[in-house]
């Protein structure tokens, strides 16, 4: 199996948002669902220099989806087996014929990545554009991006060309799920 | 560990209930065409779709006035858009992909919207109260032409008036052009110049070059040492491709630096240094890095000998009193005051040492790029602003360099597209600044020159008339980009002074509830254009009718050929040609000027013209520079002109200075009225919207809600936490919105994004956020522009 995964590079990260609408376009999603999402994160504040102010406010944002991770806590809390991981390519996706909606894995995700769809009454989660994918295109955030921040492939390819980092300031550590994320960190970022 | 920034989303989004409630208002089911029925989430799938039938992709463009002009592919089945795309061709660095940003990816909850005008309407409630009731088209033609007919009669043409736009507009095609086009041709009209987005700096970047034409194609921003973005915000606004060139120079190595009251997206992506400064006082800073390039000698003596007029004493022009050169004002030698970090640091809040810091950088490291964002000069005195950025790139040799920028407008014709012509105006060309034409509508009959009316007749001091026709097509300016909406709507709403209004609009928007008769518009989906990108221009992108027009909407060209009939000038306006036909006009006549340019056929089949920039590299004013003696600049004296003769001889030394100064701001941080008032309010271009476009767009209010920006010792000061519900006050009215507090926003200083609806109770307070409740009417000294991040409120926890 060669498990995919998504690199994101935050440094370039402009919280523009194409990458979530281009997503929702494409998979016909009402507000509140989102299969991905950019968050922001603020530290820092101001000080005085004679008349004059100085700064150290620090933002970044993160664009995060499915993670497809290795223990994905989605998979493992799901009652019914809907949740479960392709062989294929680790991509982790639901079957609507067994999912209740029962939500327990968007509790137990730390990424927020599956959502409820109501008008379904079943859970909803990034699929890594299977479709697209296999007509040859890329997933529709990778394909958005006006920065070009974000690609997908297999993992062991995108941590050979960008290191393994999955951990920076706000996320959840990645020691509890292990994703399938590398992320070039924004300079306020570290951790 | 601390909450994350995931949880710490989820706990923020639920309490923002003025979403949820402007969300709601688009819930209704959406129509698509007269048969086929959606759901509101705009749902095509499988269940729904034949299978058998093919997916067809169509190549198109928003000509809405959006900065990007990205290149958006739509997917059809059976003539309905699914999904869409955008540029997938290889992405070089001479030919990067044109990719649609987030307003581009959320088109289709704009022209799938429920909420569409569907049929031409006529007011039956007072103006402004948003009553009507459907009429067919025919009824509406008929009414507009005896109304129009009568007034005129009355008044004269010169009371008809096509308002500055640029909605659903359209590109070459523009719907006010072509309501001129008709006016000129059953007798004149009042036209207008400049525009809200750049008047100072269209109007103040000449008296130091010539022209507007001083940008460079982005590419040479790779070349430079050091770029500053002075109050640009390229990410959100779009402009042209610049973000991604930027990128491109971040990526080899080149610092950047954004100067902005806020912590834009630009400056949080972009910028290895951030400097926040007080709105209105960036020309203090500017004095203070010339002091510092002056005094230390860091300026180019032999650029500044050979190409430039009034840097000192010896460089004057005639008849010019002495001690007025840049060189004395700098350094204080008739004043007194040396305008020095320290004196700037007072006025700008930018520390003396970041000041000295910058401008060594900028004069040593080059070539360096100053490049200019439109939001400065949309200030009381903005056009100090647009002189202080170019005489900065002129005394430090930053001019006609790969690498350097000249400043100012920035703008530059790589690709030119031909706009349907409007014809001539029997009345000359008889125009106000378009920034004054409620000034028009109340006190016409005296306003002349003073109040920057161009082409007079001879021995005529005033407009012949006050205006009392108005046609507002595509355009929010009506009232929620104009300033101070509650003075506007009480000009709107007294019948006497406004006769006939005029609105085609997509949606009811604040400007379309004024209206007495009210046109639904279809949308750049529906019909045939060619948009062009905002300058730099580098590319043209045929803008493909995808879609039948929805419901009973029709183009602002079609319905106005349907009153030229009326008005029995049918022929000389259409030329007989439909939109289609103009569209092949246009690409046939930009062949005649660019033999590149593409056939309607090639044009079909790629949907763009992009040029290579690298083969078709600009650098504004490289010829002037590198062979002065053959190429002058277009200027009176023929040099970069630091002192311009012309402003010299308006008489208005204060406000209008013959050489860039900082000159104290009303409703600035130096307005006593700050005691009252002590806050500044700014508003910017919000990525979520272009102008007052998108602003009912769910998915992108999702994105980008409506509240105001908010800094935390300003909020901790006013017992104000962030989410809650504040009102924003000052003298000209009232908005009660949700605050967010963060540190992206600078202590002094709040800001709300600009273009959100304006959504009075009955008291006239606006629940939605549009900054333009707050704003004045005071126009610029010398462009007569729209100063409209000039302001001083106050907030408070509601």
């Amino acid at each position: 199996m060669v498990q995919m995964g998504f690199y994101i590079n935050s440094q370039l990260c402009t919280g523009c948002n194409a990458c979530v609408v281009a997503c929702k376009d494409k998979n016909d999603l009402d507000v509140g669902i989102n299969f991905r999402r950019v968050y922001e994160h603020t530290e820092g504040g101001y000080g005085k220099s004679n008349q004059g102010i100085t700064q150290n406010v620090q933002t970044f944002f993160t664009s995060i989806s499915c993670n497809h991770c290795d223990e994905p806590k989605c998979m493992e809390n799901c009652p019914t087996t809907a949740m479960y991981k392709r062989e294929e390519d680790g991509v982790v996706v639901i079957d609507h014929d067994k999912c209740v909606g029962c939500r327990y894995c968007e509790w137990n995700c730390p990424y927020g990545a599956p959502q409820y769809n109501e008008e379904l009454g079943k859970m909803t989660k990034c699929d890594t554009c299977l479709d697209l994918r296999e007509a040859g295109e890329e997933p529709a955030c990778v394909a958005a991006c006006p920065m070009r921040a974000i690609e997908f492939g297999p993992i062991e390819e995108l941590r050979e060309k960008y290191g393994d980092t999955a951990d920076v300031r706000g996320l959840p550590s990645s020691s509890i799920t292990k994703p399938n994320l590398v992320i070039n960190a924004h300079k306020d970022a570290s951790k | 560990m601390s909450e994350n920034i995931i949880e710490k989303i989820q706990r923020k989004k639920m309490k923002r209930r003025s979403f949820l409630k402007w969300s709601g208002a688009v819930a209704a089911p959406a129509i698509i065409g007269s048969s086929t029925a959606v759901s509101n989430k705009l749902k095509i799938t499988a269940e729904t779709t034949d299978e058998a039938t093919e997916e067809k992709v169509i190549t198109t463009c928003g000509t809405l006035n959006c900065g990007g002009r990205c290149l958006i592919k739509a997917h059809l089945k059976d003539g309905v858009i699914t999904h869409l795309s955008t540029d997938t061709k290889e992405d070089t660095f001479d030919l990067p992909q044109l990719r649609a940003c987030v307003r581009g990816r959320g088109y289709r909850q704009f022209f799938y919207n429920p909420d569409r005008l569907k049929r031409p309407m006529k007011r039956v409630g007072k103006r402004g109260e948003g009553k009507f009731e459907e009429i067919s088209w025919e009824e509406a033609i008929d009414y507009i032409a005896e109304e129009l007919t009568r007034i005129t009669e009355e008044h004269g043409p010169s009371c008809r008036y096509s308002n500055y736009a640029s909605g659903h507009s359209g590109s070459i095609i523009g719907a006010g052009n072509m309501a001129q086009k008709l006016f000129g041709l059953t007798g004149g009209y009042l036209g207008y110049h400049n525009s809200y987005s750049s008047a100072q700096t269209s109007t103040a970047t000449p008296y130091t070059y010539g022209t507007t034409e001083t940008g460079s194609t982005l590419n040479t921003l790779s070349d430079s040492k050091l770029i500053i973005l002075w109050g640009h915000n390229p990410v959100e606004t779009r402009f042209g491709l610049t973000d991604f060139y930027v990128k491109k120079a971040k990526e080899n190595g080149v610092k950047i630096v954004v100067i902005d009251p806020r912590k834009s997206d630009t400056a949080v992506a972009l910028a290895d240094e951030w400097i926040p400064i007080a709105p209105t006082t960036d020309t203090a800073m500017m004095d203070a890095m010339m002091y510092v390039i002056i005094s230390e000698n860091l300026y180019d003596k032999k650029f500044v000998d050979k190409h430039c007029i009034g840097f000192d004493e010896e460089h004057m022009p005639e008849d010019v009193p002495e001690g007025e050169s840049l060189k004395s004002y700098i350094l204080g030698e008739k004043d007194g005051v040396p305008k020095t970090p320290e004196w700037a640091e007072e006025i700008c809040k930018v520390p003396a040492g970041t000041i000295q810091n910058l401008a060594r950088e900028y004069a040593t490291n080059k070539p360096s790029a100053l490049m200019q964002g439109y939001g400065p000069q949309r200030q009381a005195f903005g056009e100090q602003f647009t002189r202080g950025g170019t005489i900065l790139a002129a005394i430090t040799g930053n001019v006609g360099v790969r690498g350097g920028w000249a400043s100012g407008q920035g703008s530059i014709n790589l690709v030119t597209t031909t706009p349907v012509p409007k014809g001539e105006n029997p009345l000359g060309e008889l125009t106000i600044p378009c920034f004054l034409w409620t000034d028009a509508v109340v006190r016409g009959t005296e306003m002349g020159e003073e109040d920057g009316v161009k082409g007079l007749p001879d021995g005529q001091d005033t407009l012949p008339s006050n205006m009392k026709v108005m046609f507002n097509l595509a355009g929010n300016t009506l009232i929620n980009q104009h300033a101070d909406c509650n003075k506007t709507a009480e000009i709107l709403q007294d019948e006497s002074l406004l006769e006939l209004i005029v609105v085609s609009e997509v949606f009811m928007t604040p400007s379309a509830k004024f209206a007495d008769i009210l046109l639904p518009s279809n949308t750049f989906m529906e019909r045939w254009d060619i948009g062009s990108t905002w300058a730099p221009s580098q590319h043209a992108i045929l803008s493909e009718k995808c879609i039948e027009s929805m419901y009973d909407s029709k183009s602002d060209y079609e319905w106005l050929t349907m009153l030229a009939k009326k008005l029995g000038v049918e022929e000389e306006f259409t030329e007989g040609r439909s939109q289609l036909d103009w569209v092949k006009w246009s690409i046939e006549e930009s062949r005649k000027e660019d033999p590149n340019f593409p056939t309607f056929e090639e044009f079909r089949e790629n949907g763009v013209y992009q040029p290579s920039v690298e083969e078709n590299t600009v650098i504004a004013f490289e010829k002037e520079i590198k062979d002065p003696d053959n190429n002058k600049f277009e200027t009176p004296s023929g040099k970069i002109e630091i002192f311009s003769k012309d402003l010299w001889d308006m008489d208005n030394h204060e406000e209008i200075p013959a050489i860039p100064k900082h000159v104290h701001s009303w409703e600035g941080p130096e307005d006593p009225l700050i005691e009252e008032y002590p806050l500044q309010l700014i508003g910017w271009h919000y990525k979520r919207r272009c102008h007052s476009s998108f602003d009912n767009n769910k998915w992108l209010e999702e994105i980008g809600p409506q509240v105001l920006w908010m800094n935390e010792s300003d909020a901790s000061d006013r017992n104000i936490n962030d989410g809650d519900m504040v009102k924003i006050f000052n003298e000209r009215g009232e908005i009660q919105m949700p605050v967010e507090v963060t540190n992206r926003m600078m202590p002094g200083v709040a800001a709300i994004p600009q273009g959100a609806w304006w959504d009075p109770d009955e008291n006239g307070v606006d629940q939605r956020g549009n900054i333009n409740t707050l704003t004045g009417y005071r126009p610029s000294p010398l462009a007569k522009g729209n100063p409209q991040h000039t302001n001083l409120c106050e907030i408070e926890k509601l």
